[in-house]
């Protein structure tokens, strides 16, 4: 909030050299963090959730697996398919939870999700091993969720490699004669987490941000004080100004919160500067609060302004890059992620955190923001008073 | 005038006070078009982005190549990556060009065969370097998986043409089960119908019972004959049927428009949703009369449903591969059990053994939740 004494002598200051409005715009905004924070629920519910969601799902919303419980048919019953389920079950990915007998069992523990996977030997899979041939281990995985059994697949698949290497050395042959050497950039160890949580800087402030912003212009028109401002001498930018500082104010105060989590909890490394970082910030929040002003421009009732922003923030969320990457869609659902400020906000959050990019980097998603809002706030503040209803 | 002898009335009065509480929360409904966007609009659009958009195949991903040597046998293991439906892979000469296209994510991973490829293989033993962008995990882990796969397809071919290369000892021969093609919409689209159902159902009830409460037309309830388990079940049922209008739709673009098999019986399927959607309204209902603001009950049904709902439930992300703590955490959400219905329902059929454990969880959480209700909305009218 704005220190009282300070707020009063910046007045007189402000009074001599640019009188009125920004007395006016400052009023305003006191008045509005004031109505923000004077109850403590709401208090509570702008400042705990994006700590506690942040540290949910940064355990939570990972593809990388640890715990895949697996069972077996062994119907060589060799050495060397011992040495595989050895490494199978030193891998750290694997829990073994059933050596099965015949293939009839097979059935109950996938459809009863009791195994993930069920590794398959046949009778001659060391014999093969020795004569050279091609010899097969069979992997049948639970599709339900194929995204899960994709990644437990491509894990036995590098367990095998290992095997396979490990044998031709072990048994007088030469090593594999090809290796590849991974090396992934900007996330040596490939974690799920140094991408979601960058990402949530951006998702948990707009959420939040934008239907804070939308909803309390609703809230004072339910009540009707917002005809009683109309009547005030405040212009319409002003109160549109008035609107959109505190709102920012809290989406700053979020994405702070946020980042404090990844660099004290998860101790992600940071890789970038904190100036560039926040400049796209402010840009981000200058469009997402210019879109919820817009969307209570058009909204008689608080939950319209709840319902409506919410059908806006699900399209931005889920073409967002966040959850499934926006290479992969359609060309045409492309084009729409154009419109899309958390795409920008994603891309500058991982640019910025993980790479290191510099403010020349990241240019390309800096106008995009700039133009949402340089569009959307002006329309709002003509939208209080043209109004049709 | 509405003594307690003249409530105990009727039971035909009593449905006719329940019919007409109906009417006017159908009447609220049906005239707000935010009720409409949320109810019919958004699984409309839903059903269409996680039918077209989302979308975690990988495909084409783009590769830059660098040649940094030109023997024959070099130009045939790039040309295996070209030739690849993964990869959508370009030569480049060089590694500080390869490396400004990654930085610039032109390309998400860089396969580098180095100038003395052609002589270490001779010699028995050559290395290829991949490099990818780690940014988005996911696909990183992917693209390194298919690489691998690309260069010992390459090395298998040799072996197969009796040139200087052994072939891998072993093979892993895999089969996905409820899913052969390996769609990620299949997992996807029966998702959405716990994030619409959830919407529905905790947060449009969390808004208007809010509503009432806030602005004091609760209370004008309370002093007319309406008793309190009239007012829930007038309020209820009107979201409670545009909760099952939106399990309609999304099960309908399911079939209709991705295909997605419902390999289970609809009558199961219909049935554990009537379950899912009972205990939503719940939440939604205890919320707002334990908030009574719209602002606070609209951001914990957030918090509390539609998030966890998302992120919580098994639907993108592993359960068992989460830390126990987190875990824990997702056993009291009713979205889990709901998933785990959905998932097998479509996918794999009617499995009692999965079905009936997960819906009596359900039923006992509405239930529960049900009688809450009853009780926190009973208190206030003292």
């Amino acid at each position: 909030m704005i220190p009282k004494n300070g707020n009063r002598s910046s007045e007189r200051i402000m009074r001599n050299v640019m009188p009125d409005a920004l007395v006016r715009v400052f009023a305003l905004i006191r008045k509005e963090l004031l109505a923000m924070f004077k109850d403590r629920r709401s208090r509570v519910s702008l400042f705990l959730p994006p700590v506690l969601q942040c540290l949910l799902f940064g355990y939570a919303a990972t593809y990388d697996l640890n715990n895949v419980p697996y069972a077996v048919l062994d119907q060589d019953r060799s050495a060397a398919s011992r040495a595989f389920l050895a490494k199978l079950d030193g891998s750290g990915v694997f829990v073994r939870v059933a050596n099965l007998y015949a293939a009839g069992q097979i059935t109950d523990y996938i459809d009863n999700q009791r195994a993930l996977l069920i590794v398959q030997f046949g009778q001659d899979f060391e014999r093969q091993l020795f004569a050279g041939l091609p010899a097969q281990v069979q992997v049948i995985a639970d599709g339900r969720n194929s995204n899960t059994a994709g990644v437990a697949l491509a894990y036995v698949g590098a367990v095998a490699e290992a095997f396979g290497g490990d044998w031709l050395s072990g048994h007088g042959q030469s090593g594999p004669p090809i290796t590849v050497t991974m090396r992934a950039w900007y996330n040596p160890a490939l974690e799920t987490r140094w991408n979601m949580i960058p990402s949530l800087i951006g998702t948990l402030t707009m959420l939040q941000t934008l239907m804070l912003t939308a909803m309390s212009v609703a809230r004072e028109r339910e009540q009707g004080t917002f005809d009683q401002l109309l009547v005030t001498p405040f212009r319409p930018s002003e109160i549109m100004i008035g609107k959109a500082i505190p709102s920012m104010f809290v989406g700053i105060t979020q994405a702070t919160l946020v980042l404090l989590v990844a660099q004290l909890w998860f101790r992600i490394p940071f890789e970038g500067s904190f100036v560039t970082l926040y400049a796209g910030l402010v840009l981000f929040l200058l469009a997402a609060v210019g879109i919820g002003l817009l969307v209570s421009s058009f909204v008689a009732t608080m939950q319209q302004a709840m319902l409506f922003s919410f059908v806006l923030l699900m399209p931005f969320t889920l073409l967002s890059g966040l959850t499934t990457p926006i290479g992969n869609m359609p060309p045409v659902l492309q084009y729409f992620t154009y419109g899309n400020p958390l795409r920008y906000a994603i891309d500058i959050a991982h640019r910025v955190y993980l790479e290191g990019a510099t403010l020349a980097q990241i240019a390309p998603d800096l106008w995009p923001l700039a133009i949402m809002a340089a569009l959307t706030l002006p329309v709002a503040s003509w939208m209080f008073r043209h109004r049709l209803t | 005038m509405s003594g307690p002898a003249l409530r105990r009335t009727l039971p035909r009065d009593k449905i006719r006070r329940i019919l007409a509480l109906i009417r006017k929360e159908s009447y609220q409904v049906v005239r707000d078009p935010s009720s409409i966007a949320i109810g019919i609009v958004m699984p409309l659009m839903l059903v269409l982005l996680f039918g077209y958009g989302l979308n975690l195949d990988v495909k084409n991903v783009p590769v830059a190549v660098v040649m940094e040597d030109s023997s024959p046998d070099a130009r045939e293991l790039a040309a295996g990556f070209q030739l690849s439906p993964y990869f959508d892979a370009f030569l480049v000469s060089s590694m500080p060009i390869a490396e400004q296209l990654l930085i610039a994510r032109r390309v998400d991973g860089i396969v580098r065969i180095r100038s003395d490829f052609s002589r270490e293989l001779a010699a028995g033993s050559a290395d290829v370097q991949v490099v990818v962008h780690g940014t988005d995990a996911n696909t990183a882990r992917i693209v390194q998986g298919y690489a691998q796969g690309a260069v010992a397809q390459w090395a298998a071919r040799r072996g197969a043409e009796g040139r200087a290369v052994a072939a891998p000892p072993l093979a892993v021969q895999s089969r996905l089960w409820f899913n052969d093609a390996n769609d990620s919409r299949y997992f996807l689209v029966p998702g959405l119908v716990v994030l619409v159902m959830t919407l529905i159902g905790a947060l449009l009830t969390a808004l208007v019972v809010a509503r009432e409460w806030e602005r004091g037309t609760f209370e004008a309830l309370f002093v007319t004959p309406v008793q309190a388990d009239e007012i829930l079940l007038g309020k209820t049922i009107p979201y409670f049927i545009m909760g099952l209008i939106g399990l309609v739709l999304c099960i309908a673009g399911a079939k209709i428009l991705f295909h997605v098999p419902l390999r289970g019986s609809i009558a199961v399927l219909i049935g554990v949703s009537i379950l899912y959607l009972l205990v939503v309204l719940g939440i939604g209902l205890v919320l707002s009369s334990l908030t009574k603001s719209q602002f606070v009950a609209s951001q914990l049904a957030m918090l509390v449903t539609f998030l966890p709902a998302m992120m919580l439930s098994g639907f993108l992300f592993d359960l068992r591969s989460m830390p126990t703590a987190v875990r824990m955490i997702t056993y009291v959400l009713p979205a889990r059990y709901y998933v785990a219905l959905l998932q097998t329902l479509f996918l794999a059929g009617d499995i009692w053994s999965v079905i009936i454990p997960n819906a009596a969880v359900l039923a006992a959480m509405a239930g529960g939740l049900m009688l809450l209700s009853g009780v926190a909305t009973r208190k206030q009218l003292a």
